[in-house]
């Protein structure tokens, strides 16, 4: 090979290793990102249906309830608007507390209940998950227009 | 008055930085001698003036001096003294603290082991190490200063996170910033030939001991980190491939892409301009990383830009280093010359495929990693990236890399021949191929990742052994064991570091491939039982720790009918915070671990529990301290102290520096 064909070679392997790569971030971009939605928008119906996707928000006080196995539990992640029924069979982690924030994994069952494959327990120092946190602040900023209307109205 | 004499120390420290950033490479460029003889006393007094500030904030968390802001902060009055000290790297001030002091560690290293350097070389070194100083002190001074006092005194401080009151955890941030600032001596060593615009040989046999022993740290301090999040986060995942995580693999894999083409312009002169742009390429992910981690962008992007004077600090400085030195090699690169040419299936091919595919997959990991925060910058919504896309990502892009590991250290330099090598190493082969389809069906189950895992595996073992088999053949000197002893040490480092690899591998297979995972609830004397072994739950008892109240339950563990461990995981309540913690037992093996940790207690002295058989999994870890070793080995090579061979010492720095830290 001249070295002209060699440096072609070598750009062109270049290449077809980024092309590979590209391909395959695309593809797993496409199939694995989950995307963040408030309790709200699962209530309102504006979440895909049959994928997974992720809900945050606070633990409803009283909420939690234990079946007899003790590992399959159900609670009601609300951001004070409105509220999801969520199950989760598992441990949860040890942040996890009713009247706290907290973000699940999972996918919306046929019965409107969120079935999460995963309850998440990261948090801030204020113990508040921040995608929570944005969740009950959005709810409480259309909640405030939505009173405003009503206030408008006779 | 301590914390103020620290502050004091850290305002001197940024004017020596200033001096030692300007003078030395200005005297470079004007040939003037008095001025670049600046730069190695003002680099040690630098190292002097950040050891007290350091040594401020050591005594002020001691003393448990509340008036510090940080200090109240980060410990606790119960917290017990090494946690307390450890308390020091717990949050972002005190570890950009320990960053610049690790920093003038490197750079008083520099000043003892450089004498042999030529003196515009070695002052441009310590001028551009003494700017990145500068940028440090100056974002501690403005905007994040630890010694910042807390007027009125806290009564009580807010305590360490409990997940940090670990020994794992006091050991993991030092190593791994020893490992991100060494590569800063690779980065100013980069720069210092783009500047002077001669890059030889010698240059990089210069810099090579350098790289190899940040990487040698970079690699325990990662391990250290999966290790702790292994045992201490409770649920048994020793890679999660979290930001947090990712912030350390890149700068990891592209330091590892550094020390192969550095490789290639010691021994051939080839890949200069190449190994100029990883060395700028592993500092600025280094950088990247630190801040990434620090600077609480990643718990969230509007956090972040709630305090807009530190955020826009970072951004400016990574701006400065990352687009400063880009612009530096724009200019300068050309200069610098390309080396030798070389066949595509040659030693040299073989490394460039390695680096392409390495740097690709750090590529897909930062955009992984930084994806989701523009999008959430950008209000585009809220994303997250999970483990599945850095699974499906990565594994294509670095299973070719580890096969072409095996046939890399077997090719000639400039021109191999493909028939030769298969030729070489058809029995590998046939042994990795035997063994990836069989060895699964022995171990009772058969899925394609797990052959491939275990014909990686296997072939790099495979191929070392070749590797050592020809250079006995072909090794001057008459008995076998004078022939080893002719093989450099560099090559049995190389040979080990792969070996890590292997065995890196091997764990990682068997723990995908065989684990197993039981979430159970338990009353007091119940069994359940997972593979072949049996746990017994025996109750759990309160025990008092020196901060923190725990349930501490007891779990024998037999196997046909013998008893092989007995477990006592606890559940932990801080009290300062009161905050919970799990902390799980382990009963570490060879070739498996038994893990159990306590999930909630239920009616009746029941708990859930959930309990791991993880068939290998010290071989991760275990992988990784075996590549460290390599490092270290290969850093110790005569080639390397012979270049140092007017200095006193006769050890290299490397070992030096490592034995004192593994010590």
């Amino acid at each position: 090979m001249t070295p002209r064909q060699k440096r072609f070679a070598f750009v062109g392997l270049g290449l077809v290793v980024v092309g590979v790569a590209t391909w395959l971030v695309m593809g797993a971009l496409k199939s694995n990102l989950s995307l963040f939605h408030t309790p709200t928008e699962v209530a309102n119906g504006e979440v895909p249906k049959g994928r997974p996707f992720r809900i945050g928000g606070m633990v409803e006080d009283g909420s939690l309830k234990r079946e007899s196995d003790g590992l399959t539990v159900h609670f009601v992640v609300t951001d004070t608007a409105k509220s999801v029924p969520v199950t989760y069979k598992g441990i949860l982690p040890d942040l996890f507390k009713e009247g706290k924030g907290t973000v699940a994994q999972g996918q919306l069952g046929s019965d409107g209940t969120f079935v999460a494959s995963e309850v998440l327990a990261k948090h801030d120092e204020n113990y508040m998950p921040p995608e929570a946190a944005e969740a009950m602040a959005k709810a409480k900023a259309s909640g405030e227009q939505r009173s405003d209307a009503m206030v408008a109205q006779p | 008055m301590i914390p103020e004499i620290g502050h004091y120390a850290l305002i001197l420290a940024l004017c020596v930085a200033l001096v030692q950033g300007i003078l030395p490479i200005y005297g470079a460029a004007v040939g003037n001698s008095s001025l670049m003889s600046v730069a190695a006393p003002a680099a040690r007094s630098l190292f002097f003036l950040v050891l007290i500030a350091f040594g401020c904030l050591a005594y002020a968390f001691a003393e448990k001096d509340f008036s510090v802001l940080y200090v109240a902060a980060t410990s606790n009055s119960q917290l017990p003294l090494h946690y307390r000290l450890a308390a020091i790297w717990g949050a972002h001030e005190g570890s950009l603290l320990l960053w610049t002091f690790i920093l003038t560690i490197w750079m008083f290293a520099v000043t003892l082991f450089s004498s042999h350097l030529p003196e515009t070389m070695r002052s441009r070194i310590l001028g551009v190490m003494g700017l990145v100083s500068v940028g440090f002190l100056l974002f501690m001074l403005s905007v994040s200063n630890p010694f910042e006092r807390l007027i009125p005194a806290a009564a009580e401080g807010r305590d360490l996170n409990p997940l940090l009151q670990d020994p794992g955890m006091v050991l993991h941030p030092p190593m791994l910033y020893m490992g991100y600032v060494g590569f800063s001596v690779a980065f100013a060593f980069a720069l210092a030939a783009l500047l002077g615009g001669n890059l030889d040989a010698a240059w990089a046999r210069w810099s090579r001991p350098w790289t190899t022993v940040a990487w040698c740290f970079l690699t325990v301090g990662i391990a250290l980190g999966s290790w702790w999040a292994y045992y201490e986060l409770g649920w048994g995942g020793w890679w999660f491939w979290d930001p947090v995580e990712n912030a350390s693999f890149m700068p990891w894999l592209a330091g590892t892409a550094l020390i192969h083409s550095l490789a290639v312009t010691d021994k051939r002169g080839g890949f200069k301009v190449w190994t100029v742009l990883l060395a700028i390429m592993a500092f600025s992910l280094s950088l990247l990383g630190t801040f990434l981690v620090r600077s609480g962008v990643l718990t969230s992007v509007h956090a972040f830009a709630t305090d807009p004077k530190r955020g826009m600090f970072i951004l400016a400085f990574l701006a400065v280093v990352i687009g400063g030195s880009l612009v530096l090699y724009a200019w300068r690169a050309p200069r610098v010359g390309l080396g030798g040419g070389f066949a595509t299936v040659s030693r040299e091919g073989l490394l460039l495929a390695n680096n392409v595919l390495l740097v690709t997959a750090a590529a897909s990991v930062l955009l992984g990693t930084l994806y989701p925060l523009f999008m959430d910058a950008l209000d585009l919504g809220k994303i997250s990236v999970g483990p599945p896309y850095f699974d499906s990502v990565f594994a294509p892009l670095i299973t070719p890399a580890l096969f072409l590991m095996g046939i890399g250290p077997l090719a000639q330099w400039k021109k191999a021949s493909l028939p030769d090598l298969g030729k070489r190493l058809r029995w590998a082969f046939g042994v990795s191929i035997v063994t990836a389809l069989v060895l699964p069906i022995v171990l009772g189950e058969w899925t394609p990742l797990l052959s491939l895992g275990i014909l990686l595996a296997v072939w790099i073992f495979a191929t070392a052994v070749v590797s050592v088999r020809e250079r006995i053949a072909h090794g001057d000197g008459g008995s076998v064991v004078a022939r080893l002893a002719g093989v450099p040490r560099a090559y049995w480092g190389m040979l080990l570091a792969h070996c890590g690899i292997a065995v890196f591998v091997v764990g990682v297979t068997m723990v995908k491939g065989f684990e197993t995972e039981k979430d159970v609830r338990m009353n007091v004397g119940e069994t359940a039982t997972i593979g072949d072994y049996t746990f017994r739950f025996d109750g759990v008892r309160d025990v008092m720790g020196p901060n923190y109240v725990a349930a501490q339950g007891a779990f024998h563990v037999s196997r046909d009918g013998r008893e092989a461990a007995v477990l006592h995981p606890e559940k932990r309540r801080y009290t300062a915070t009161n905050q919970i913690m799990t902390e799980a037992a382990i009963d570490t093996g060879l070739v498996r671990d038994l893990y159990v940790s306590l999930g909630e207690p239920l009616d009746d002295g029941a708990w859930s529990v959930r309990l791991y058989h993880k068939p290998f999994v010290d071989w991760i870890w275990g992988g990784c301290l075996i590549m460290a070793l390599g490092g270290v080995l290969a850093v110790s090579d005569r080639r390397y102290r012979l270049s140092w061979r007017r200095e006193p010492q006769t050890v290299p720095v490397g070992a030096q520096l490592a034995g004192r830290q593994m010590a």
